[in-house]
């Protein structure tokens, strides 16, 4: 076992334990940045002027209305910016652009002394335009052929071997959505001008550090003058990960001019609407089988639409191709990727990074071929599993370590939901029920746990401990509801050997950890653990030597668990607040910066070849849904989900975690719908779901009935702190099954053997027209057929 | 200048320097309950949720869950609200404060994540806590428990009352479970023991800033006397899509005049031949009230956006603002209801399927209020409501179509269709009542009826379903009621 993932006797990890705010959270009394205006004085409103056209060159921009509209303080244009006027990192993505790339671009900002009357300042400001063509689908792009970016490409094997070497070839084609973050806390900065003019930011970001950097670009300043504080977030999904930094720095400059504090928040209408989403991709493959339906070789371009900058395009890209082989061996690919610009917000980190849309991808696949296969879709799943002790990599060329946990995974899952029997009870079902159909699908996941680009996976942590024996923790790491801050409550406890409840952790700072890396990646509890861990074992390794003394043995020869140092083999001890006492009697310093690498990654983005993962997290999960034949609607009626987490650090976290993401991944696949205007009229480009009432997220009649969450058993991870495994984005891709189980439902509608393609989402009307799809199967076949000789 | 006042959390609150079209959720932050979150500002994520004491219907006050986001502040001149602040009890001398039940259950089981929309989950949670009826069927003593499904708790509680809170953290498993574990009230309990109380009487409000009013009257004849008055007076009942307007599209009207506590408005009578329902009692109110006596009302109620919304909306708004999407006017229209409007010179009663002259307008002149709706006895047998929505829960229509069938000997003796979503009004399917009626009730009719009912109106297409789509399930609609008359088909 590891230094790095073995567990003291009585560790705080692995206790299941409520969040650290949960008290907070439920009383209404855990504060979010946009309730401290409340407890700020003369604070300004700011409020964007968004111009709603998708392109055009900006002409004329005439501010001066606003300033007549009573309450109006300042209008923020760019000539204001005294640093770079740039949002981002790529210098793609103007904070004042002179050219609005997308419906609802916010050209310049209103500071009001009245949230009302910087709205009214904004209506009031005049913007001429000359209007250009706008690409807004990514089929707009791909024929205009506009792209930004990288265009990586994958290889392994040799391709046109594998191909030849095929029994069954197919081509197809698949388009998917996107994905709105919808974290309940919109978008939020305040931004105060501290002492000596620094400038001090609240905001809701999972990345301090990039919002500090962003905004003393901006300023013009060195990051020193800058301090970002993130109290909590009302979650983030990764829609925080790059999206605050330009709104945080239209506050901090605001508060730089006037001197005030200054305060946005966007309203859900413009968080809608100006802020980045999922990507939605399209992806058009090239697959063969054996004889006995084991993959051959795949050939496959993936479109992701970007957006008008490219944002975390580029990473995101890049993990949907490392992802497009989930938990099957392909031994012969070539992926491309690319990365198309159209004119609509620029697309973001979404929980899982571009993995789904590229496990997407081959779920796809092998849901709608295994019945031209003639074959179970979990059989054909099953067969193409990764397979332990063989050498086997992934198209990238990192060896597959844990394989034996993919068909673990999927073998307990199986047993817990007492698979064999429920299909024979569905199959009876159904043949008595000629409108209601139900189908059982299983899918599994392999994600790998890093940050693509090397860099990134470090971890920074301040550890304080006051004479009086309590404990504060600070780390680089952001809380968003994942649970992050008491899993390393718990990992601080663990290391001093202390009772939970004698550590505080203070809020996320770049004052007190520099250069850290955003919350994200799932990474946060791997990389501020290992840090928290460090600085603990620093200051525990001081302490020691003081109890040694004390008790007069070796230091090798002291434990210190719950609270009390004890020497081996004696009787002799010391309670902690008394060892802390002396410690600082002794002048011993009480405080430790921590700091943690990942060891053992490297990724070459030329070749896109490398081990970018430090270890890969497993599972798989069984869904039966019920379909309405008159209508395509339908019920998730069971959920069997067996997770590998590691050894989890916190149980009700991690579950809680697991859940969520499943319920997120499913609204992705079946329930959430973004739509765009594509006609030529006034309105194009204009998102049309741009509020909760058009946008549908999951709500209680979409929660499965019932909801059974295993965590998998001894599955101690060596490679990471304590023995865990990093939970936040893998269980959303759980959700296959939801989309598998309503594709194979709506084929119980038809006659045997038919392939269904199903939209995604797989909306109601979706699944209806699946269905009607399923009915009219005869026909279908012979079309999929033809494509089938026609691709070998 | 008047000023209104709300008690919150025991205490009494001025609302000024509130503007009149201010909501109880601003009012609430400003003076630093900032418990209470806006996620969406339109009544649908229920993040603002807060308890109003209300009218009761098994006991004299009722905790009701709203949408702050929607309601006036001047609104509740005179009435009591309580937040998740508010909820537990406040520790003395420093000792922190006691979780109130269904708090502890939701910090316990891992109800919250991110926190964001936990206090409005708890405010929803508590109201169903407070419903006096929610273990009636579940007496100990005889030993029955609760009938207890996917959607009822062994403790009565109905998962129906967080249909209107949203939470994109958890996927909703612990906090079903919390919901399903709180217990009942104590006796010691002052939200319980309040329940025993008179609810707040409502008060005549006059609340004016700047150039924009709040008015609320004690009584009818005054109401109808403002409405002639003032022509550009904008009425308002629960305010639930008055207050979707203020927010989302910064609409501000001079003149407010709320009609909620009227009680001519508020009125539910059952007579020989019809049952006439108060313009103005909420949703729930109607739901609870007649418990189960009109089956096709029963089977909207559940499918009409949420909890939080039914608290405060009213049949009268939902066919005064006219909308053609609205889940209500397709139930009526098939029950053959009729209204009576009222104004400062008296009443008369109109036909539903008269009522409605395009979109958003009706036959109700400036200054004519909706008292009541009137349901003709005895109702048709066999009834049923078919909503189309990408969500189960608390989803606008793409379509919706309200069945009420005679019947008899295997002959269709009556039909009558109402169709939502298909055209600028809501509409009754005239020609698919008459393919159905004097036919018998088999495959043959219902196809041939199907194929007309697929040609009723004039179907759209936008982000909620293609024209194609709503067409087909106009269709399907009847197909799926024949197999359910039947068949035994699982719905």
């Amino acid at each position: 076992m590891s230094h790095l993932s073995e567990r003291p006797e009585k560790p705080v990890v692995g206790v299941s334990m409520p969040h650290e705010s949960a008290f907070q959270h439920v009383t209404g009394t855990a504060l979010y940045t946009d309730d401290l205006i409340h407890r700020t004085k003369d604070v300004l409103h700011a409020y964007p002027v968004q111009v709603m056209k998708a392109h055009g060159r900006i002409t004329r921009l005439n501010t001066e209305p606003a300033l007549d509209v009573p309450g109006v303080v300042r209008v923020l244009t760019g000539a204001d910016v005294p640093g770079v006027n740039d949002a981002g990192m790529k210098h793609d993505e103007p904070l004042f652009p002179d050219e609005v790339m997308f419906h609802g671009h916010a050209v310049a900002w209103v500071l009001g002394e009245t949230l009302e009357a910087a709205r009214l300042g904004a209506a009031a400001v005049e913007v001429e335009l000359d209007e250009q063509p706008a690409l807004i689908t990514l089929q707009d792009a791909m024929a205009a052929e506009s792209y930004h970016g990288a265009r990586p490409l994958m290889e392994t094997g040799d391709i046109d071997a594998g191909f030849a070497d095929s029994a069954h070839v197919f081509t197809g084609e698949f388009q998917f959505a996107g994905q709105e973050h919808f974290y309940l806390e919109t978008h939020a900065s305040l931004a105060q001008v501290d002492e000596n003019g620094q400038i001090f930011i609240q905001s809701s970001t999972q990345h301090p550090s990039e919002t500090q950097e962003i905004v003393s670009h901006v300023l013009g300043v060195p990051a020193h003058e800058v301090t970002v504080q993130c109290l909590r977030m009302g979650g983030g999904f990764g829609g925080k990960e790059m999206q605050p930094h330009g709104f945080a720095a239209v506050a901090a400059l605001g508060a730089k001019l006037t001197g005030r504090p200054v305060r946005f928040r966007l309203n859900r209408t413009q968080d809608l609407t100006m802020s980045g989403k999922r990507h939605g991709f399209h992806a058009s493959w090239k697959i063969g089988f054996d004889a006995d339906g084991r993959i051959q070789a795949l050939d496959a371009t993936l479109t992701a639409d970007g957006g008008w900058s490219l944002d975390l395009s580029e990473p995101v890209l890049a993990r949907a191709l490392c992802h497009i082989d989930n938990t099957y061996w392909i031994p012969n690919a070539r992926v491309a990727g690319r990365i198309a610009k159209t004119n609509t917000v620029s697309n973001t980190a979404f929980r899982g990074f571009g993995g789904p849309q590229g496990m997407l991808v081959i779920e796809d696949i092998l849901g709608r071929v295994a019945p031209q296969l003639g074959l179970d879709p979990m059989e054909l799943r099953e067969r193409n599993f990764y397979q332990p002790g063989q050498g086997q990599t992934t198209p990238y060329g990192q060896p597959v370590t844990q394989a034996e946990r993919i068909s673990t995974v999927w073998r307990e899952v199986q047993d817990n939901g007492g698979i064999a029997d429920r299909k024979r009870e569905i199959a009876a079902f159904n043949a008595a029920h000629p409108h209601t159909k139900r189908a059982l699908a299983i899918t599994g996941i392999k994600f790998g746990i890093s940050f693509n680009l090397t860099a990134f996976n470090q971890g920074g942590a301040l550890v304080l401990i006051y004479k009086d024996g309590s404990v504060l923790i600070n780390h680089g790491g952001t809380e968003m509801g994942q649970g992050l801050h008491t899993k390393m409550i718990q990992v601080a406890a663990t290391t001093l050997g202390i009772p939970a409840h004698k550590v505080r952790l203070a809020p996320t700072r770049t004052d007190k950890v520099p250069n850290t890396s955003a919350t994200a990646a799932s990474s946060g509890a791997d990389l501020n653990g290992g840090a928290i861990k460090n600085a603990c074992e620093q200051l525990r390794g001081r302490l020691l030597q003081v109890a040694a003394s004390r008790l007069g043995v070796n230091a090798s020869d002291v434990r210190i668990v719950e609270g009390v140092a004890r020497a081996l083999g004696s009787d002799k001890e010391l309670a902690w607040d008394e060892l802390v006492h002396t410690a600082y009697f002794q002048r011993v310093q009480l405080s430790a910066a921590g700091f943690y690498r990942t060891e053992g990654l490297h990724w070459d983005v030329k070749t896109f070849r490398g081990t970018p993962f430090k270890y890969f997290a497993y599972g798989a999960a069984a869904t039966e849904v019920e379909v309405d034949g008159f209508t395509g609607a339908y019920r998730i009626r069971r959920v069997d989900i067996v997770h590998d987490v590691g050894e989890s650090l916190s149980p009700m976290i991690d579950i809680g975690q697991v859940e969520g993401g499943f319920v997120q991944g499913a609204g992705w696949l079946t329930l959430e719908d973004l739509r765009w205007d594509t006609s030529d009229g006034p309105h194009r480009g204009r998102l049309q779901t741009q509020a909760a009432s058009t946008y549908k997220l999951p709500s209680f009649s979409e929660m499965p009935e019932e909801f059974n969450v295993t965590l998998l058993e001894n599955a101690t991870e060596e490679g990471a702190v304590y023995g865990s495994k990093a939970v936040g984005e893998p269980p959303l891709m759980l959700a296959f099954s939801v989309r598998e189980a309503l594709r194979q439902a709506a084929a119980a509608f038809g006659p045997s053997g038919v392939s269904v393609d199903l939209a995604s989402p797989a909306t109601p009307e979706a699944v209806y027209w699946a269905i009607q799809e399923a009915r009219e199967g005869a026909a279908d076949q012979v079309r999929t057929d033809v494509a089938a000789l026609s691709g070998a | 200048m008047t000023e209104a006042r709300i008690t919150v959390n025991g205490k009494e609150t001025p609302i000024s320097p509130a503007a009149p079209h201010a909501t109880v959720l601003d009012f609430l932050r400003e003076r630093g309950l900032t418990g209470t979150k806006e996620g969406c500002a339109e009544g649908e994520c229920g993040a603002c949720s807060v308890l109003v004491a209300r009218p009761g219907v098994n006991k004299p006050t009722d905790w009701v869950a709203v949408n702050a986001c929607l309601v006036p502040a001047a609104a509740l001149d005179g009435q009591e609200v309580i937040t998740s602040e508010g909820l537990a009890t406040v520790g003395e001398d420093g000792t922190p404060p006691a979780l109130h039940p269904v708090q502890e259950e939701m910090a316990v089981r891992g109800g919250s994540q991110c926190g964001y929309c936990t206090p409005g989950f708890v405010c929803s949670m508590a109201a169903e806590y407070y419903r006096p009826d929610r273990c009636a069927h579940a007496d100990p003593a005889d030993g029955a428990e609760a009938h207890a499904d996917a959607e009822h708790g062994p403790n009565g509680f109905d998962l129906h009352a967080l249909s209107g809170n949203l939470c994109r953290c958890t996927g909703y498993r612990p906090i079903r479970d919390a919901a399903f574990a709180v217990g009942e009230p104590t006796d010691e309990d002052p939200l319980a023991q309040r329940r025993e109380q008179a609810p707040p009487a409502p008060v005549a409000t006059e609340y004016a800033r700047d150039d924009s009013t709040f008015l609320r009257k004690d009584t009818l004849a005054e109401t109808l006397r403002v409405l002639r008055e003032r022509p550009d007076a904008v009425v308002v009942a629960g305010s639930t899509d008055y207050g979707v307007e203020v927010n989302i599209r910064s609409r501000r009207e001079g003149c407010v005049v709320a009609i909620d506590r009227l009680p001519e408005l508020r009125e539910l009578r059952v007579e020989s031949d019809h049952i006439e329902i108060g313009a103005a009692l909420t949703l729930t109110e109607i739901e609870r009230r007649l418990d189960g006596q009109v089956p096709l009302l029963a089977e909207l109620f559940p499918q009409f956006a949420s909890r939080l919304i039914r608290n405060g909306a009213t049949l009268g708004g939902n066919l005064g603002t006219g909308s053609p999407i609205g889940d209500s006017p397709p139930v009526l229209l098939a029950l053959e209801a009729s209204l009576v409007l009222v104004d400062a010179d008296g009443e008369r009663e109109v036909p539903l399927a008269e009522y409605f002259t395009g979109y958003r307008q009706s036959v109700r002149r400036p200054g004519e209020l909706i008292r009541a709706v009137r349901i003709p006895l005895p109702l048709s047998p066999v009834t049923a409501f078919h909503k189309i929505a990408k969500r189960r829960f608390d989803d606008i229509s793409s379509v919706a179509v309200a069945f009420a069938l005679d019947i008899e000997d295997g002959i269709v003796r009556t039909a009558r269709i109402g169709l939502g979503g298909v055209a600028a009004t809501p509409i009754r399917a005239l020609a698919t009542e008459a393919a159905l009626e004097g036919r018998p009730w088999s495959a043959e009719t219902v196809e041939a009826a199907a194929r007309v009912l697929r040609g009723e109106g004039t179907p759209m297409e936008d982000h909620r379903a293609s024209s194609l789509y709503r067409s087909a399930m106009l269709g399907q609609s009847l197909k799926k009621l024949h197999a359910q008359t039947t068949e035994a088909v699982s719905s």
